[in-house]
């Protein structure tokens, strides 16, 4: 994959979750992408966006325009350097909720995009990379 | 510099004109390019190929001083493709470059035959490789139409039809992969919001096979249209459907399901506050003869 | 401190979320709104997030509490306009919302909770009119 175009953004504070929302948007309406992919796009964003915030300590979000070749596409990489996820594949479950809440949005955001890659380490952080293919 | 960079700098006007000549009598397609733009289009091209040989790379196209040239040949190829041009004509294009090439090099080296098999050998070995990305561009302009054909196939295949104030019907026909699931749940969704619909019927009498996965598609559509406002209907389900779905545990119990569009439309009907009363044939107004639809009465039809 | 509107209309309050929420914005929202409906006795909420562009866990969660609270405070909640392309993320996000009564738009929604309020007063025997 090559990258076409890149951008690093802080994912720190609530605020930032807007702002990240926001600029997903202009790129995805800079890719063409349809009004549902965008959607899907921005909204697996601000899920992961929320993890890195809440569950990460916070840490940064890379965008980018990437290419294989025959597609293009935009790359969101989110890395933290918090307490990490302990139970990957538990994590990834449906309906897995570590926080009261509805799930980490991890399993959820997969499905929102077209590749999704994890690595986590306790006590050294994680990260999270998802395409989504024009 | 090699001799090959040499002689596509210095002979330029020379194998220009002997190329354009190959070209013309082999491209069969006068009616799709005017002869003006065929000669700016090889000008063009022989001279962004003889600054990128400048540097001596002769044969590593991947380069970075080869990317125009191969940024020009993608865009040349991919118009051809889209005005119909043929395969071969196409990549003719570059190879035809050839022979006017050939016999340039050996003119200039034939005291050196050792140096002319030499740069015989780059002269091929470049053209090849110029010719196979004429040929990648068009064959991916070409795919690239034949996908938007297909998309263009996919949104006819679905229409859905208004039946009554409120009412939509999805009549579906044939395979529900996820590709086609998309573009029914879009457009299913956009008409319910367009025409006001609290009710959509999906019928499914077309479809030849349902399994876990059509089933998981439909019920995305439907609690899609339920988070909008929207009740769906699932009608048209034949006694082989209705085994399999139970045989694969699927749960349905969330969802209304009709044997037949009709019953389907009368519970439609009942839930829009609708009823269907006979009409009285003497003076045409409505009879109190109820036409078989056991209907709650959510509204006064104001009538007769 | 912004926060977004609600608007009184005789028995029923109304809001319209038009921005991108953050947070907090949400979440005294959900303060506010539930301060509303107490302070006012209201028997009917709607929601309206017919400009709401994106809805995410957090914001439907959001919207399913608010949901949850009226009706242990004896108040209707319904959520209409929602987009389809929001309606088609949620569902593969794996969210439902079960509980959430929805309609098209504010009219259909207008309907829907007069039809709820008058069902769950005769349900409760509350005969306040």
């Amino acid at each position: 994959m090559t990258t076409l175009k890149s951008e690093s953004m802080a994912v720190v504070a609530s605020a930032d979750v807007v702002r990240l929302r926001q600029k997903v948007r202009a790129w995805t309406i800079e890719l063409n992408f349809s009004l549902v992919d965008q959607t899907k796009m921005i909204t697996a964003s601000s899920e992961l966006a929320r993890n890195t915030l809440d569950h990460g300590g916070g840490g940064t979000c890379v965008l980018e325009i990437v290419t294989n070749g025959s597609r293009t596409g935009l790359r969101l990489t989110f890395e933290d350097h918090g307490p990490g996820i302990p139970d990957l594949d538990l994590a990834l479950t449906d309906g897995y909720s570590s926080g009261g809440g509805m799930g980490l949005g991890l399993s959820g955001s997969k499905r929102l995009v077209n590749e999704f890659q994890i690595a986590s380490n306790v006590g050294e952080g994680t990260r999270v990379s998802v395409v989504r293919w024009k | 510099m090699s001799k090959l960079a040499d002689v596509l700098q210095k002979d330029e006007s020379e194998l220009r004109a002997d190329w354009i000549k190959e070209q013309l009598a082999a491209v069969r397609r006068r009616d799709l390019m005017s002869d003006t733009e065929l000669q700016t289009q090889s000008t063009e091209l022989l001279k962004s190929i003889a600054n990128a040989a400048r540097n001596g790379n002769v044969t590593d196209i991947s380069a970075l001083e080869w990317s125009a040239v191969r940024e020009r040949l993608t865009d040349i190829s991919a118009s051809r493709a889209q005005q119909g041009f043929s395969p071969e004509e196409t990549a003719g294009f570059v190879f035809s470059l050839k022979q006017p090439l050939f016999a340039r090099l050996r003119a200039e080296l034939s005291k050196d035959p050792a140096a002319m098999f030499t740069e015989l050998c780059n002269a091929t070995v470049l053209l090849d490789k110029l010719g196979l990305v004429t040929f990648a561009a068009y064959l991916k302009t070409k795919e690239q139409l034949i996908a938007k054909q297909a998309e263009e196939m996919l949104e006819l295949s679905t229409p859905v039809v208004k039946l009554w104030q409120g009412i939509v019907a999805i009549p579906l026909i044939g395979t529900l992969d996820s590709n086609r699931t998309q573009v029914v749940m879009e457009s299913l969704l956009s008409t319910i919001v367009a025409t006001n619909s609290k009710v959509a019927i999906i019928d499914i009498t077309g479809v030849p096979a349902v399994d876990t996965l059509v089933a998981q598609h439909l019920l995305k559509t439907i609690t899609a249209a339920k988070l909008m406002g929207a009740e769906c209907i699932l009608s048209g389900i034949r006694p082989q459907i209705a085994q399999t779905i139970v045989h694969l545990g699927i749960n349905l119990s969330e969802v209304i399901t009709k044997a037949s569009l009709a019953d389907a439309l009368a519970v439609a009907l009942q839930k829009t506050g609708k009823t269907v009363v006979k009409a009285d044939k003497h003076n045409g107004k409505a009879s109190d003869n109820k036409d078989g639809v056991d209907a709650k009465q959510v509204g006064q039809w104001k009538g007769a | 401190m912004e926060r977004i509107p609600i608007l009184r209309m005789g028995n029923f309050l109304l809001v319209t979320i038009q921005v991108d929420m953050h947070d907090q914005l949400a979440m005294t929202l959900q303060e506010d709104l539930t301060n509303a409906i107490a302070k006012y006795g209201s028997r009917g909420v709607l929601i309206d997030i017919s400009s709401l562009e994106i809805v995410d866990s957090f914001i439907g969660r959001m919207l399913a509490n608010i949901s949850g609270m009226a009706r242990i405070l004896d108040a209707q909640t319904v959520l209409v306009g929602m987009q389809p392309a929001v309606a088609i993320t949620l569902v593969e996000l794996g969210m439902s919302m079960p509980g959430v009564r929805t309609a098209l738009n504010v009219e259909a929604g207008m309907d829907l909770l007069r039809e709820l309020v008058t069902a769950n007063r005769m349900e409760t025997g509350d005969d306040d009119s």
